[in-house]
């Protein structure tokens, strides 16, 4: 079986303020025996700076492709954000070559130039693409039978469809599969595609935060246990603002928010400590609890 | 015997159109799409900010921009609003790249002027570190403690060129502003 190496995008958001979900993620790519080559050099995505620049977005994403092309590897990312830029500017690129020309003529200027020789992926595309199922099976030591889960895919990993287009936007299943592949069962609430509102959050933080408000609420009355997500900005706005949240609306939510790797890794018999869950905002002990229990 | 009725509320400026706006649309990258879109409503209906919103509706932007309201799109505070998440492009029945356009018109709003405070941050601190946030020595520091790779740093000096060749230098803060 040929080897799995990836060029490892880490982001921005990631070593900026969501260190556990690398922590995690290293640990379980190492055991599914998924390389990971670390990037040298590399910059913002772009994502950010599409809206009020396109071509400075384009010219950002170009650089992260090159150099990936210059080590021959495909990238992988644990941020959708991340991955549906580089993914949508690599197929750009690729199709449109009047914006390639343009763009290489940038790129040219610091010793750079897009040739369109690899691809960039989610992990969670990565796992279903190229890792396989059956892979993560085998992986599970300690099922996580009894815990009721909910997932959140982020926007980016799913839309817009002919970016993304390996799941169902309206009707995911691709998370969901991995998930109840660690024996813990996950639920289905109303609006699960839907946005966690995080771009805009510093433009209108109370529209931002009641897309979060009414998700959560929705998971609640599913009588999900936890979240799981797969991208650090939804994250950041399901754990790290929830306490914000229930004050601003006088609600209670106390739903803990685990990144995937790390529910994966609990299935795999990593310790809470070695995937870094004393790190999240909302405190997952008490599904810790119900896990020792089951 | 039929009653008086109101003269009609005179609500259109003629002056105020401008028809070549929706060219100005088009001509940019995924913007093409803006002259089939036929008001169906589906990305209203579709978008999450809609809901929490009183102002933002996509499908009145578009029409908007169609008609030529250059001043009223590109002015309007709601135009801020999308989260980039796509749904009114997936979901359009007629494939207008709703999100896609509703991005051309905001970075046309930048080229006018009209910059949110939050992307003159974004978009300096990529060129002063490489990196849209400003990581804390602190935090690279914590990444020895916790056995994780140093972060490597960008090569600043390339970023900023390609910044500056995508004309993205008039989001960079001047060195004054920066202090």
């Amino acid at each position: 079986m040929s080897e799995l190496r990836y060029l490892f995008f880490l982001g921005c958001t990631i070593p900026y303020r969501v260190t556990n979900y690398e922590i995690s993620a290293r640990k379980v790519f190492a055991k599914l025996g998924i390389q990971l080559v670390e990037m040298s050099d590399f910059n913002c995505c772009g994502l950010p700076v599409d809206p009020a620049s396109h071509e400075m977005m384009l010219a950002l994403a170009a650089r992260n492709l090159c150099l990936a092309e210059q080590q021959g590897l495909n990238i992988i990312t644990l941020c959708t954000g991340c991955a549906v830029t580089l993914r949508k500017v690599n197929k750009v690129l690729k199709e449109d070559k009047e914006i390639k020309n343009r763009i290489n003529g940038y790129l040219s200027e610091v010793g750079m130039e897009f040739k369109g020789t690899i691809e960039a992926k989610h992990f969670i595309h990565a796992f279903k693409e190229d890792l396989g199922f059956d892979k993560i099976k085998e992986s599970i030591q300690k099922p996580l039978t009894g815990l009721k889960v909910a997932e959140h895919c982020g926007c980016h990993l799913l839309r817009p469809t002919g970016i993304s287009g390996w799941d169902d936007p309206e009707d995911p299943v691709v998370l969901k599969g991995l998930i109840e592949l660690t024996g813990a069962e996950c639920l289905d609430y109303m609006d699960e595609a839907e946005c966690c509102g995080y771009t805009i959050i510093a433009i209108d933080d109370k529209v931002a935060l009641q897309l979060t408000r009414e998700k959560l609420q929705h998971i609640k009355m599913a009588g999900a246990q936890a979240l799981i997500t797969v991208c650090p900005s939804c994250h950041l706005m399901f754990d790290m603002q929830q306490s914000r949240i229930e004050r601003m609306f006088n609600e209670q939510f106390e739903l803990p928010v685990l990144h995937f790797p790390q529910l994966l890794g609990l299935a795999m018999g990593f310790s809470p400590d070695e995937l870094a869950l004393k790190e999240l905002r909302v405190n997952p002990s008490k599904i810790l609890e119900a896990m020792k229990t089951a | 015997m039929a009653q008086k009725t109101e003269a009609p509320k005179k609500n259109v400026e003629p002056l105020r159109v401008d028809p070549s706006f929706k060219y100005e649309v088009m001509k940019e990258h995924d913007g093409e799409t803006l002259k089939i879109c036929f008001q169906c409503g589906s990305c209203t209906s579709s978008c999450p900010t809609a809901r929490f919103s009183d102002s933002y509706r996509p499908r009145t932007i578009l029409r908007l921009a169609q008609l030529g309201f250059r001043q009223k799109v590109l002015q309007s505070p709601t135009l801020w609003l999308c989260t980039a998440c796509f749904t009114c492009t997936d979901r359009c029945p007629q494939d207008v790249e709703v999100a896609s356009v509703l991005r051309v018109l905001r970075n046309l709003a930048i080229k006018k002027g009209q910059i949110p405070r939050i992307f003159t941050e974004l978009a300096s601190n990529i060129y002063e570190t490489g990196y849209v946030y400003k990581i804390p020595e602190m935090r690279l520091r914590k990444r020895a403690e916790l056995g994780l790779p140093p972060l490597p740093k960008s090569s600043v000096d390339k970023v900023d060129r390609l910044i500056e060749l995508a004309h993205g230098s008039k989001l960079i803060k001047s060195k004054e502003e920066a202090q």
